[in-house]
């Protein structure tokens, strides 16, 4: 199948009302008639189903926490950008637009970027209207930070929990909408299959984690609100139970993934300290508005860092990336730490980490006002690792954070199977090959608010007629049988190595070889040990337990099982990129200096990958069409 | 470290739960409790032997998922810390901990340390919103805010809804995560609209819901991982008389 982006008609700053003005709409009295189902109760997904909801149509929205308010969108911390201008410091949305696609590496898809910034400032509306407490100038204005890789202040925040305030506020929206009985929850419901009719999405098989139950349901179009894998490297920022299953299975029901080897890798978590770790906690990147980023120029530096005198300290971005300094881009500032941790240079007892020092801040503008921005981070800080960052600095490392490849999307967020969305980070549109801080809450956000309620009612209004989806049919017999087969096949397995131990080895496998820096004789290697694992997994894994009730180990694995695929098509799709932008980063392509070199002539597109029965993988290529800006070398120097 | 666990093990809420012992050994300080838990389920999986079920998920003290009573306080023995924050190294070497779910009769056992909280949920939706639809809101700095009055709304909605406040309470009372919300709308000028609905709707959940009443011991704010305030309680009462009032 050739893929369509439809992107629509007309110059860039017009595309998205023109796309208005000429989409089709469905008449308050046939919304009714119409039923969406709605995966993940996040910001997208959660703002997808409170709109979807408030519009009229039947939403039914599923996750698989006890709670939609602990969705991971809570996690985020530092902020949301929107090209309000407040500031008076020059921003605009051409702005934001440009600096979210330069951000990017110029990899992402420009009418979808540039819709992002216009209804930026719409959403700020929004959470404030909903009750988001945002940080506040002491005139009662909205206050703003700055974020990395743009020049101006346009992220809203409120202090170190912006996630949660906004989840909160959508969650909140949610529960109004049960309220008044045109959405349905259905927590700790984890989604297994989905289920084509006519060629069309048209159901799901869940498994009711509380009872073990699979259930079928039916509707008029799927949205997956599902959120990233990049728990796929194990340790990682995400939650312990975000998983790619969902994103998965619809892949091998027939849609694309684009970009999977595209992991954003952050910066500012908290360092491994050791083998049992199960996470690496993020600090948000808001800190390095602040926050100086060090390592001692000496290597075999044993003194406190309180005690290393200023002259014998490495401020190694203020020194290669003189005009953003310690605001540089996220994957520029994890490949600088990781090039000062494997010259040595690392701190801590396992020389993992590098020194993020408040100090200079703190003397400048006194030990409140950092407490204000970012008190609760402190707080965090210390519970884990029993130190007082107003008195030292803090130690950090580079971790799997987001995933900016995901379901390929065309402009109205549908895949390439005709009624499954994806919105938010579950799709792969706006970021490119690197996301900017800040603008993951924004995409989420608007995906799910704004941008999908507009473009479903194109597809649903087809569906009028069409009468409730019966469950009782072959195609959802068969997708349930498949799932029930899995169930059965992974606790017959009776092996003894325990799945976490298997998924933490393939998470070393992915993030020496799949990570910050890229080469082919090491993915090559990766691919064959991602086989062999699988086969272990399949051959040894331990499921104990039954699939009547709740069964964690058998739900880690089936995610498991996922992963192993997943790892091998990321790393399939990092491989058959011969060149360097963004995260992704090939050792064999770099400048002198150890900059990223692109190939704007032979790789300018997004790769979507078809899934080819379990045999291999067949790439469509989405050439990247630039009519507004002119792409240059990246620099942040 | 060496450490003896008494888990309450419970098959579902319509069986009877107990006690059952488990040791582990060669434990690092630095490791988290619920990496501890880990640990012991893969232990348990390599022999076969099903998983102790907890609740978890961000391990970063934000989701409110975990939820377990440790030697008889909720989220261990730290003053306003979450279960997943709690670490090694607030215990001895030795030491023997019983680990029990959070226990309120509107919190039944799903399995073991696992307990349904859709009764938050349900006191949430009878009123804790504001009903501004997508595509309704004005210009965000129409609305402006007193500084110090947006930081206090923030204290209150910080609440990550976990229910350890509920978990401690000799009552279960859910007062203080019902503050929580009343005190977080209520502070602010868009709140204001649905204030008086709101602190009736949302207080007649709770009652009918099988919380129980407060009687200001405070515990609840001991254990509160957001510390938020027992002045949110005050505030919630204010507010439900005003209601009363005026309704």
């Amino acid at each position: 199948m050739a893929l369509n982006a439809k992107i629509p008609e007309g110059p860039l700053k017009d595309k998205w009302q023109n796309y208005l003005a000429k989409t089709r709409i469905v008449n308050p009295a046939n919304r009714k008639k119409l039923d969406v189902i709605v995966v993940g109760g996040g910001l997208s997904g959660g703002g997808a189903a409170a709109s979807l909801a408030e519009l009229g149509y039947n939403v039914k929205v599923f996750f698989f926490q006890d709670s939609a308010r602990r969705s991971h969108s809570v996690a985020a911390q530092g902020g949301v950008n929107a090209a309000k201008n407040y500031k008076n410091d020059g921003d605009n949305v051409y702005r934001m637009f440009y600096d979210t696609i330069k951000g990017g590496d110029f990899r992402s898809r420009e009418a979808n970027v540039y819709r992002m910034a216009e209804v930026s400032a719409n959403l700020i509306d929004h959470m404030v209207a909903q009750g988001v407490p945002f940080g506040r100038e002491y005139g009662g204005y909205l206050s703003n930070r700055s974020f990395g890789g743009v020049l101006v202040s346009r992220t809203f925040y409120a202090r170190g929990q912006t996630g949660q305030q906004l989840l909160l506020a959508t969650y909140q929206a949610m529960m109004k909408q049960i309220k008044v009985g045109k959405l349905t929850q259905y927590n700790r419901h984890e989604i297994l299959d989905i289920v084509i009719v006519d060629g069309k999405a048209r159901g799901i098989i869940a498994r009711n984690l509380n009872t073990g139950e699979i259930e079928r349901h039916s509707a008029h179009a799927l949205v997956f609100g599902t959120g990233g894998f990049g728990k796929i490297f194990y340790l990682s920022t995400l939650a312990m139970n975000s998983n790619g299953s969902a994103n998965w299975r619809a892949h091998k029901k027939g849609a694309y993934f684009a970009n999977p080897s595209w992991t954003q890798i952050h910066p500012t978590a908290l360092p491994q300290s050791g083998e049992h770790q199960s996470k690496l906690t993020l600090m948000s990147e808001s800190l390095r508005n602040d926050g100086r980023i060090w390592v001692p120029k000496n290597k075999d530096e044993n003194r406190a860092p309180g005690d290393i005198p200023n002259d014998e300290r490495d401020y190694y971005l203020e020194r290669r990336y003189p005009a953003f300094g310690n605001l540089v881009p996220r994957d520029v500032a994890s490949r600088a730490a990781k090039e000062r941790i494997d010259a040595g240079h690392g701190v801590g007892p396992l020389k993992n980490a590098v020194y993020l020092d408040f100090k200079t801040a703190i003397e400048k503008l006194g030990e409140d006002t950092i407490k204000e921005r970012y008190g609760n981070l402190f707080t965090m800080y210390e519970k884990i690792t029993a130190i007082n960052a107003y008195k030292e600095p803090m130690k950090i490392s580079p971790a799997a954070h987001f995933s900016m490849g995901g379901l390929w999307v065309d402009y109205e967020l549908q895949t390439t199977i005709p009624g499954l969305f994806a919105v938010g980070e579950a799709n792969f549109a706006d970021h490119g090959a690197n996301r900017l801080g800040a603008n993951s809450l924004l995409q989420a956000s608007v995906d799910g608010n704004f941008i999908l309620p507009n473009t479903i009612s194109n597809y649903l209004a087809d569906d009028i007629k069409t009468g409730k989806i019966s469950t009782d049919t072959p195609e959802f017999e068969e997708a349930e049988k498949a799932v029930k087969d899995q169930v059965t096949k992974l606790l017959a397995i009776k092996g003894t190595m325990p799945v976490d131990q298997i998924h933490r080895r393939l998470g070393k496998i992915m993030f020496k070889e799949v990570a910050m820096s890229r080469n082919e004789k090491g993915m090559i290697w990766a691919i064959e040990e991602i086989k062999k694992l699988r086969k272990e997994f399949w051959e040894n894994a331990a499921v104990p337990g039954n699939e009547n009730g709740p069964n964690s180990e058998l739900e880690k694995a089936g995610r498991l099982a996922d992963y192993l695929e997943i790892a091998e098509l990321m790393t399939v799709d990092a491989l058959d990129r011969k060149e360097s932008c963004g995260a992704h980063f090939r050792e064999d392509y770099q400048t002198e200096d150890g900059e990223a070199m692109r190939d704007d002539e032979n790789y300018m597109y997004s790769s979507a990958w078809e899934w080819q029965n379990g045999e291999s993988w067949k790439l469509h290529k989405e050439p990247l069409e630039f009519t507004e800006v002119k792409p240059t070398v990246r620099s942040y120097k | 470290m060496k450490l003896t666990l008494k888990i309450w093990r419970q098959e579902s809420a319509k069986t009877k739960g107990k006690l059952v012992t488990y040791k582990l050994s060669d434990l690092s300080s630095d490791t988290s409790f619920l990496e501890m838990l880990d640990v012991l389920n893969e232990e348990l999986a390599s022999k076969g032997e099903p998983a102790v079920e907890f609740d978890h998920d961000c391990r970063e003290g934000i989701c409110g998922q975990c939820s377990l009573v440790i030697n008889g306080k909720a989220h261990g023995p730290e003053e306003h810390y979450t279960t997943c924050q709690t670490h090694l190294r607030s215990f001895s070497d030795g030491d023997t901990i019983t680990i029990e779910p959070f226990r309120a009769n509107s919190f039944p056992v799903i399995r073991d340390l696992k307990v349904d909280r859709g009764s938050m949920d349900r006191i949430i939706q009878a009123g804790g919103y504001i009903s501004s639809f997508t595509g309704m809101a004005p210009e965000a700095n129409t609305i402006p805010i007193h500084h110090d009055i947006a930081e206090s709304a923030f204290d209150s909605a910080a609440c990550i809804g976990c229910g350890a406040c509920i978990a401690t309470c000799k009552n279960s009372s859910a007062a203080l995560f019902v503050s929580a919300k009343i005190g977080h709308l209520a502070k602010l000028p868009q709140g204001q609209i649905e204030r008086t609905e709101r602190a009736l709707w949302m207080i007649n959940a709770h009652d009918e819901e099988g919380f129980g009443n407060c009687s200001n011991t405070g515990a609840c704010a001991m254990v509160c991982p957001q510390e938020v305030q027992l002045l949110d309680i005050a505030r919630m009462n204010f507010e439900y008389n005003r209601a009363k009032c005026i309704s």
